[in-house]
């Protein structure tokens, strides 16, 4: 395959950045999309150009480090991560444009790296269960129902990427800190510090500049793990039952 | 700050009075729908004229139009907060967009949408309701009352064939708001649930056709008849 | 140096009560005044840097990702062993002790694996206290699998992502601590050495990734959480940023080394389609329970099938040879890691693989298909059939899946004692990063457990013996010694631009790898090894003479981070190759071609290596000193596997 990209080059922050074409060739479909990035940064390196910078790790689709918002959409044409899409989802002789997330709270640091930390600072305001460690009951001393552990574990499956706030028009990130909030107000575990967790986490997701939600349904059509918008409408619940009810003034 | 205030303040609470207010607006279009279709009674106007009088002198309909006011414009401010402070949430925008895989077009556009509406509302109110309340009126005489011939002026403007047509298109954009926000009021209010949502979705995809529908055949059939 | 692993004395059972009892402990109002350092926010790191700050310690947490979250930890997928007993099926601690100590083939230390298996029943406990939704059964209570072979069902799990929800259940604590202001968090951060003041560590020297300020950090004792070093064959189901620099610049440094050639393969990975590739992808072992593991029976048909001559679906039963159901009769498909990594390289040796490769065996489903259903098979396997043909293309319900071996876990790391600490006194360390409890080869769903135990109820009660033990005073991060190593640190990064050679840093990377792979990977013999030695020497120097990095220090550097992993990861194979040289015996994952039964099984040799390798390092250049620490075994009686 031989294919034209149109990528995102900044230095750094406070650099305006701008495309670049690549042209690049002898690409197989059975490359992932990074492996087709890492053929084009062997080329740039050789020639002693500076490659383009992009975050990944894992390259299993789980620890949530690669992003990239290619031809329009995050992660590509597919609903999965960009270190699981192949290049046998393009075909010979096209242009493809690489992006970096964007959005007031997620700066990029160079090229397609951005600075996620935004989300770090959602989950520091809220989103645990407050026990230390030792002195907790036996693991099954409640016993939960499956269907609300089942609710719990696919609220829980986000990878924490991005991608909802890459999609949303708005850049809004209610998917993201609605499925911890969903999370934790499902299980018996969370309910001690349901209210103020609801209150907190929402309050921390404003500071940090994301959009509000205008309930496009981007985000879950988007999201690598499929999660739902059904967290987003159980978010609103607990946040109005929040702060309608709370102690907190 | 209070907690009403702050609430009031945060993104999910102006989501909410959008979500509310969204809801009691849409609530207006079945009652004022009910009225104006006795436009289209064959009786010259006087249920219509009839009608028309009771709403005016009616202390409760007048708080209720009060309100209705005041939701349209809270609806309309929060309208421009929200879209500003989203503006804001992402400075630099992307340069190819691919957002028709992934959401519907009205829902991606209610702004605009809601902006068309706005203007819609504007003339709609220049033309009729201003029309009624402070312009002077041919009086129609029903069992020896007199009435404002407020069918007189409706039918008049309906005659004219730019001002139908803008009606019957203004009614149209209506269908792509509604589409999109009926069922998005119940997600803000977090209404949502397995059972229940598929119906809901529905409901307003039918009430976003037939509600526009029957508002825009009354421009049409009045303009016929003449 | 007489290694002294500390274990406490008394009966095996309790051995870890008795020593919780005799450790010192900090005053809890002095707790505040000592500082920790945490590198690498895994399972081990994260569990560790919240237990450690709910105690009242300042804890400094460092990782080189962008979110304590991405840590490696989050793609384990099949679960977490725990002695509960909950199906009533005859499992107990003592049980998860034995199994596990012969599991690792009778190379790890019976106080350790021990009181891992006591505390394994607590880190269930601990985890669904925070939140974690591991699967339940239709009343409500926790679902439980049999995994790896075992005996008995002990395994928890979250869908086929327990590592996610561990490591979030982790970090969730860790947050918890970091909005309480008793951790602060450094990420994009990567440790570049660790400085230590008369003998004992008392801090690191970073780089941020994002600016490259070079930076120290002082702290009254040093946690390495930093996972394992299987990237050093380029190729592995590792993540691509895992890395060994932190441990082995602990290594140089003083702290000793332990097995390191002791490294998991593990059978079930989507094999390599081509030159391109950057990483492989493990699948679930429990695919063995119902796919049957074949190859052609002659070369010529595997030949055919490569050129695409015939088509896999055409070959006759006739012509199938399911190797490990004929050699291994009452296992079958279902033998451990090794042995079932094994038999496949031995096929493909043959000339028998398939793939266009001819380096992949297939595991196929037909058989089971018919005999269940499509449905059923769907229900037990649908995403990892689904992930299969995201990344293979081809739909395993129609064609055999192909899996290759690939390297999935290191048992070995540093040294550490029954406290956790290495040779360096006030230096840890947790997790993968040590070579404590696997012993020769790890067992399905013990990492998440180990990683675990040592983060939330280990480190807690061993580190408070040793600060006790050590004044509060606090060091400045200008002392001579951090600013040696700052110098250190900035002068090795310059002599890497500097170099400014024809080869990318992949290049060496990926050239170090297939050395690994071929001479130290799944079966090594002296011969092997001895070439391989020697070409390591020799890459080593070609690359710090013709390495071409990209880009300046002040800036993000990606080129330069992998340089600087890339240059520890040359050093860290050649001492991989001398362990595995020097241990003339088969065992776990390590097999020697010289030593092996007549039928081709590992044959330990527990007269002469019932120990411990333990590596000092003596200086640039020098061959590496072996350190022997015996191993006792008073509880368990050592026997040949036999998997017949």
């Amino acid at each position: 395959m031989n294919l034209t990209l149109k990528v995102w080059r900044q230095k750094n922050t406070a650099d305006q950045g701008g495309f670049k074409e690549y042209k690049i060739s002898g690409i197989s479909e059975d490359m992932s999309f990074l492996e087709m990035l890492d053929v084009l940064n062997e080329d740039l390196s050789t020639k002693g150009e500076d490659p383009v910078h992009f975050d990944h790790d894992c390259r299993e689709g789980i620890c949530g480090m690669c992003s990239l918002y290619i031809d329009g959409k995050p992660h590509g044409p597919q609903q999965t991560t960009t270190c699981q899409l192949h290049m046998r989802s393009f075909s010979d002789g096209d242009v493809i444009t690489i992006e970096p997330w964007r959005a007031k709270a997620f700066p990029v640091l160079k090229d397609l790296v951005v600075n996620r930390s935004a989300f770090d600072r959602i989950i520091q305001a809220g989103g645990y269960v407050s026990v230390n460690t030792g002195g907790v009951p036996d693991a099954n001393e409640i016993p939960i129902p499956k269907s609300i552990a089942d609710l719990a574990m696919d609220a829980a499956q986000c990878i924490g990427c991005g991608a909802c706030v890459a999609a949303c028009k708005n850049a809004s990130a209610m998917l993201f800190t609605s499925a911890k909030i969903s999370q934790l107000a499902l299980l018996p575990q969370g309910q001690v510090e349901r209210k103020i967790r609801a209150e907190k986490m929402v309050a921390q997701m404003d500071a940090e500049g994301f959009g509000a939600c205008t309930n496009t349904g981007a985000c879950e059509a988007e999201c690598p793990k499929g999660i739902s918008i059904t967290n987003i409408a159980r978010m609103n619940r607990e946040y109005f039952s929040a702060v309608v009810s709370s102690d907190s003034v | 700050m209070s907690w009403v205030s702050k609430t009031l303040s945060s993104t999910l609470g102006q989501k909410l009075l959008m979500a509310l207010t969204g809801l009691f607006l849409i609530l207006f279009l079945v009652v004022h729908l009910a009225g104006n279709l006795q436009l289209l009674i064959p009786d010259g106007g006087e249920a219509f004229n009839k009608y028309a009088a009771t709403m005016a002198g009616n202390p409760f309909i007048k708080v209720v139009s009060i309100g209705n006011f005041a939701f349209i414009l809270l609806h309309v401010v929060y309208a421009i907060l929200l879209s500003r402070h989203n503006k804001k949430s992402r400075p630099v925008q992307y340069a190819k967009v691919k957002g028709s895989t992934n959401s519907t077009w009205s829902s991606r556009n209610m702004g605009i949408l809601g902006t068309i509406l706005l203007i819609f509302i504007l003339v709609h109110l220049r033309g009729f309701y201003y029309e009624v309340k402070f312009g002077t009126l041919p009086t129609a005489v029903y069992d020896g009352v007199e009435f404002k011939d407020v069918f007189a002026i409706v039918s008049a403007s309906y005659s004219n064939i730019i001002y139908v047509a803008f009606y019957v298109l203004s009614m149209g954009f209506l269908a792509f708001h509604l589409s999109h926000g009926f069922a998005s009021a119940f997600q803000t209010l977090g209404l949502n649930h397995v059972k229940y949502s598929p119906l809901i979705r529905k409901v307003g995809l039918i009430f976003s056709i037939l509600i526009p529908a029957l508002f825009a055949l009354i421009p049409l059939v009045m303009f016929f008849q003449n | 140096m007489i290694l002294d692993s500390k274990i406490p004395e008394g009966p095996l059972a309790e051995k870890w009560t008795n020593h919780k009892f005799n450790v010192k402990l900090v005053n809890p109002a002095n707790k505040r005044k000592y500082d920790v350092i945490v590198v690498g926010t895994g399972l081990a790191g994260a569990s560790a840097a919240a237990s450690l700050a709910e105690l009242g310690y300042n804890v400094k947490a460092f990782c080189f990702q962008d979110s304590p979250r991405r840590a490696h930890s989050i793609a384990a997928q099949g679960g977490i062993n725990a002695a509960k007993n909950y199906q009533n099926d005859g499992d107990s601690v003592y049980r998860l002790f034995y199994d596990t100590i012969k599991g690792g083939d009778y190379r790890a230390r019976e106080g350790n694996v021990y009181r891992l298996a006591q505390v394994s029943v607590n880190i269930i406990d601990q985890c669904v206290a925070q939140g974690v939704p591991f699967a339940r059964e239709y009343g409500g209570l926790l679902a439980n699998r049999s995994f790896g072979g075992a005996q008995v069902s002990r395994t928890f799990y979250a869908k086929g992502q327990t590592g996610q929800q561990l490591l979030l259940g982790a970090y969730s604590a860790l947050s918890r601590q970091v909005a309480n202001g008793k951790v602060k968090l450094y990420p994009r951060t990567e440790m570049m050495d660790v400085v230590t003041v008369d003998g004992k560590a008392r801090g690191i020297v970073t780089r941020n990734l994002v600016t490259g300020a070079i930076e120290s950090h002082s702290a009254h004792a040093v946690l390495l959480c930093t996972g394992g070093y299987g990237n050093v064959f380029f190729l592995s189901t590792n993540a691509m940023g895992s890395n060994v620099t932190a441990a082995w610049r602990a290594h140089k440094k003083g702290a000793y080394f332990a097995n390191p050639s002791f490294t998991q393969i593990h059978p079930t990975c989507i094999p390599v389609s081509g030159d391109h590739q950057s990483k492989l992808t493990l699948m679930s072992e429990s695919l063995r329970n119902d796919g049957r593991v074949w190859v052609p029976a002659t070369k010529e048909i595997s030949e055919k099938l490569r050129k695409g001559q015939i088509k896999v679906n055409d070959i006759k039963e006739e012509d199938r040879d399911y190797f490990l159901e004929r050699k291994y009769p009452s296992f079958g498909n279902l033998v451990p890691r090794d042995v079932a990594s094994r038999n496949a390289k031995y096929v493909c040796d043959e000339g028998r693989g398939v793939n266009e490769t001819g380096e992949a065996v297939f595991l196929d489903f037909r058989d089971a298909i018919k005999r269940d259903g499509e449905d059923t098979i769907k229900a037990k396997y649908g995403n990892l059939f689904d992930m299969y043909q995201q990344i293979t293309g081809d739909n395993p319900y129609q064609v055999p899946m192909m899996i290759y071996p690939a390297v999935h876990y290191t048992m070995g790391g540093l040294w550490v004692d029954y406290n956790l600490m290495t040779t360096i006194p006030g230096l840890y360390a947790l997790g993968e990063a040590n070579f404590s409890d696997h012993g020769a080869n790890r067992l399905g769903a013990s990492a998440l457990m180990q990683g675990l135990a040592d983060g939330y109820f280990v480190i807690p009660y061993t580190i408070g013996d040793y600060l006790a033990q050590n004044s509060n005073e606090r060091i400045s991060p200008d002392h001579p010694e951090f600013k040696k190593a700052e110098v250190e640190v900035s002068e090795r990064i310059e002599k890497l631009l500097s170099i400014k050679g024809e080869k990318t840093v992949d290049f060496f990377h990926k050239k170090l790898g297939k050395i690994m792979w071929d001479y130290c990977g799944m079966a090594r013999s002296e011969e092997g090894l001895t070439k391989a030695k020697a070409m390591i020497k020799e890459l080593k120097k070609e690359f710090w003479s013709n390495v071409n990095v990209l880009g300046g220090n002040e800036e993000l550097n990606q080129s330069l981070e992998k340089a600087n992993r890339v240059a520890d990861f040359l050093e860290l194979g050649e001492l991989m190759v001398d362990d595995a040289l020097s241990r003339n015996e088969s065992c776990g994952g390590h097999f020697r071609e010289e030593y092996q039964t007549p039928e081709g099984e590992a044959l330990r040799d527990d007269e002469n290596f019932a120990f411990v390798s333990a590596w000092k390092f003596l200086g640039e250049g020098q061959e590496e000193e072996l350190n022997k620490e015996p191993l006792e075994f008073e509880n368990v009686k050592l026997t040949q596997r036999s998997y017949k």
